[in-house]
């Protein structure tokens, strides 16, 4: 089969349109486009949105199968409308050399669910001593353009100033985990009035926005760019704002549970609510929602973070931090910015397609639906309201904050190069 | 009263106000030549200590034994824990040995609660100290100790503590004992004040139902008692206070300081002291101070609280007062 056409789709959330695909292209887009010899997908008022693209997706192999493979984690991905994500470094071992980025993008090829695009450490070992290979990385056939800590902050001053610089030879991004870490020390949830009540190490809301402020004068410094991951504060919205109001270089991602969750959730010290950064307050939420919309903060990223049961199942504190998040993401996105008004669906392509392609310079990706570019696109049905299963994810892991809660919109179809990774809601 | 006890604020006026005279009768049992009630006979309690606190553990034990309650005492250190086995296999392992209640002392703020209220097991859960989370036993024995000592055993029978003022001192941020006396003794009415360096107050305080204040001095002309809370001497490699002596200087309670209370006031101190620290000998050694008193309270208090867990509607003492009688 190599023709597709998608009848009736409200490309972007337009009128609808018909879409025909052609093999891995979109060879038209119009009004009663001719179904001959393709095979026919009624759409039906569904919204058609380009392919989604995450830049933050823990898939945690090599190292813990037990929690997710780039098999499991790639066709979570398709289920939720994602074509490509960016394969977060702190897998075990490190993806801190060309050969282990190679072989976490080369299972993304061979299983062909979602393109698979790694992230390379910044420093060896994710210990911020020492410069990683980044441009053996960039050289290697996964091209890694993208570069993270992600786990840990690059807390060195010197060590960030270095990284920001080098990258520059390649066109390379430095991303952010911004968390000073001896501010830190023990922090399990963030500092305010329910850590107070609760008797949990606080995590300040000022350990994220120092490095945030540090970096962007960095970055400024040397002319060079930097990202933000998952920006959770209402304080760093208001320095990144600042900085781009500068001309710096800044770009910045928000994760789906930090735009519709608080610290008061953590009152019942169920460990699927611990992550870093932490819940924060219905005030932070607030700020983030609206920096979304406004395009200080650029894009959604979901830091899908797979974990055993084992490691969820139990005290507070010994639980590991993180939560999934590939196959709920646009449900949330849709919860809080498109019912509440505050984007709409172009919006929506733009922060979870559009932009996180371009900062990760994804090949192909978040591009606009129309003749001529890549078939990577997925059909939402916005009309969709139902309660969260885990045990229906494709994921291996089911840290979901989510279970039980009643999400709108729901992914029917997803398309990779014209390819279906995902057909009425099943994997294919 | 609930069927756990996790949280003084999880409390009503009427439950701990209840609880406080239940154990105002325990109390008479330890007057007794057979200290010895047959309330728990044929229940098995369990105390889980995954931290070292062979005061609590002890105190509970004896308030088990008093109710003729079977006790098993499990220490988390050097057992099959301390190989990695999580608290959910351990309270599932000692449930499966037919245990009616679990009085947990955890170093994880929240465990109680998630042995409570994840489905892993059905037994009562006593909070007997988590993390800087709570302390519930240790606030109703401060309440009942004060009501003693402010209004009468007798006369204090029924009676809240409406009016009085409580000072609190020291480590608020690391203590739970802070937390549940704050809790409690709001829902008891009276006024809290909490003292203490700036950086050792939790930040987000200000929700809590109590003043704060940084001037010890100033403060205890006011305080019908004072409790003052154990400082561990190694917060100032952390930096919360720069030295032993000055912190001692500031916030210490020394014989000058005591006799700026009132008259009446009673010093306090949840042990175990740090003698020169928080407080001086003198004071500790002194008539006012109820320490000791507090220990002897603890039993009642956790009687009282095992008896209404797990007792059901008889009567606990009812004969033993018309004996007394």
């Amino acid at each position: 089969m190599s023709k597709i056409l998608i009848r009736g789709a409200k490309v972007l959330g337009g009128a609808p349109q018909d879409v025909l695909i052609d093999g891995g292209t979109i060879a038209e887009v119009g009004e009663d486009l001719s179904a001959e010899g393709a095979q026919v997908v009624e759409a039906d008022g569904k919204v058609l949105l380009p392919g989604l693209v995450d830049l933050h997706t823990h898939l945690r192999e090599p190292g813990r199968e037990d929690s997710e493979t780039v098999l499991t984690g790639t066709r979570a991905a398709a289920s939720g409308g994602y074509t490509a994500v960016f394969a977060m470094a702190n897998t075990f071992p490190v993806a801190d050399t060309a050969g282990v980025v190679e072989q976490v993008w080369r299972l993304g090829q061979e299983h062909g669910y979602c393109d698979v695009q790694p992230i390379g450490a910044v420093t060896v070992g994710l210990e911020g001593k020492k410069l990683a290979e980044l441009g053996a990385m960039h050289e290697s056939a996964a091209g890694v353009t993208v570069f993270s800590d992600d786990g840990k902050c690059v807390d060195d001053a010197v060590i960030m100033r270095r990284a920001l610089e080098y990258v520059k030879a390649f066109g390379g991004v430095v991303a952010q985990h911004a968390q000073e870490p001896r501010l830190t020390e023990g922090a399990q949830m963030n500092e305010g009035v329910v850590s107070a009540e609760l008797g949990l190490g606080g995590w300040p809301a000022v350990a994220e926005e120092s490095i945030i402020a540090r970096d962007v004068l960095l970055a400024d410094h040397v002319g060079s760019r930097v990202h933000i991951c998952h920006l959770s504060t209402a304080g760093s919205v208001e320095i990144v704002r600042w900085a781009k109001s500068r001309g710096i270089q800044v770009t910045a991602e928000v994760t789906p549970h930090h735009l519709l969750l608080t610290d008061e959730l953590v009152r019942t010290y169920n460990p699927v609510y611990k992550v870093n950064p932490p819940l924060r307050t219905e005030r932070d939420v607030l700020a983030l929602r609206e920096a979304l919309a406004d395009g200080t903060i650029d894009i959604v990223a979901t830091d899908h973070a797979p974990h055993p049961h084992e490691d969820k199942d139990c005290e507070w504190a010994a639980a590991a931090m993180g939560m999934v998040g590939l196959e709920t993401a646009l449900s949330v996105v849709q919860e809080t910015m498109v019912d509440t008004g505050l984007l709409d669906w172009a919006g929506v392509a733009d922060r979870m397609s559009f932009k996180p392609a371009r900062i990760g310079q994804a090949t192909g990706h978040g591009r606009p639906v129309s003749a001529g570019e890549p078939a990577n696109l997925t059909l939402v049905d916005t009309e969709y309201r139902g309660q969260v299963d885990p045990a229906g994810f494709a994921s291996r892991s089911r840290n979901t904050p989510y279970q039980g809660r009643e999400l709108p919109g729901r992914v029917t179809h997803t398309w990779l190069r014209g390819k279906a990774t995902l057909v009425d809601g099943k994997l294919t | 009263m609930q069927r756990h006890l996790i949280s003084a604020a999880d409390l009503t006026r009427d439950d701990a106000v209840h609880i406080l005279d239940t154990a105002e009768e325990m109390a008479r049992v330890a007057d007794r030549p057979i200290k010895k009630l047959p309330t728990l006979r044929g229940r098995t309690i369990v105390n889980l200590f995954f931290e070292d606190s062979t005061r609590t553990r002890i105190s509970f034990e004896a308030a088990e034994k008093r109710l003729s309650a079977d006790v098993i005492n499990f220490s988390a250190k050097g057992s099959s824990v301390s190989k990695g086995e999580s608290l959910k296999d351990t309270a599932q392992t000692l449930e499966a040995m037919g245990v009616d209640a679990v009085v947990i002392r955890h170093g994880a703020s929240g465990a109680p609660y998630r042995l409570a209220n994840s489905g892993w097991i059905d037994a009562a859960v006593i909070n007997a100290g988590d993390g800087t989370h709570q302390h519930p036993t240790q606030a109703l024995l401060d309440a009942f100790t004060m009501r003693r000592r402010l209004i009468g055993r007798d006369a204090g029978l029924g009676q809240d503590l409406s009016g009085k003022r409580i000072t609190v001192v020291g480590d608020v941020l690391h203590s739970r004992v802070a937390r549940s006396n704050v809790d409690l003794l709001h829902t008891l009415g009276a006024e809290v004040t909490l003292v203490a360096p700036p950086t050792l107050v939790p930040v987000g305080v200000d929700s809590w139902p109590c003043a704060v204040s940084y001037d010890l001095d100033s403060t205890l002309p006011k305080s019908d008692a004072v409790m003052m809370l154990r400082v561990q001497r190694e917060r100032m490699n952390a930096a919360f206070f720069p030295t032993e002596r000055e912190y001692s200087r500031r916030y210490g309670l020394d014989g000058d300081r005591m006799a700026r209370l009132p008259e009446h006031a009673i010093v306090m101190h949840p042990g175990p002291m740090v003698r020169g620290m928080e407080i001086t000998a003198e004071v500790a050694d002194s008539d006012r101070c109820t320490a000791v008193e507090q220990v002897a309270n603890g039993v009642s208090i956790r009687m009282a609280v095992l008896y209404l867990l797990l007792g059901g509607n008889e009567p606990a003492v009812t004969h033993s007062r018309t004996e007394e009688k």
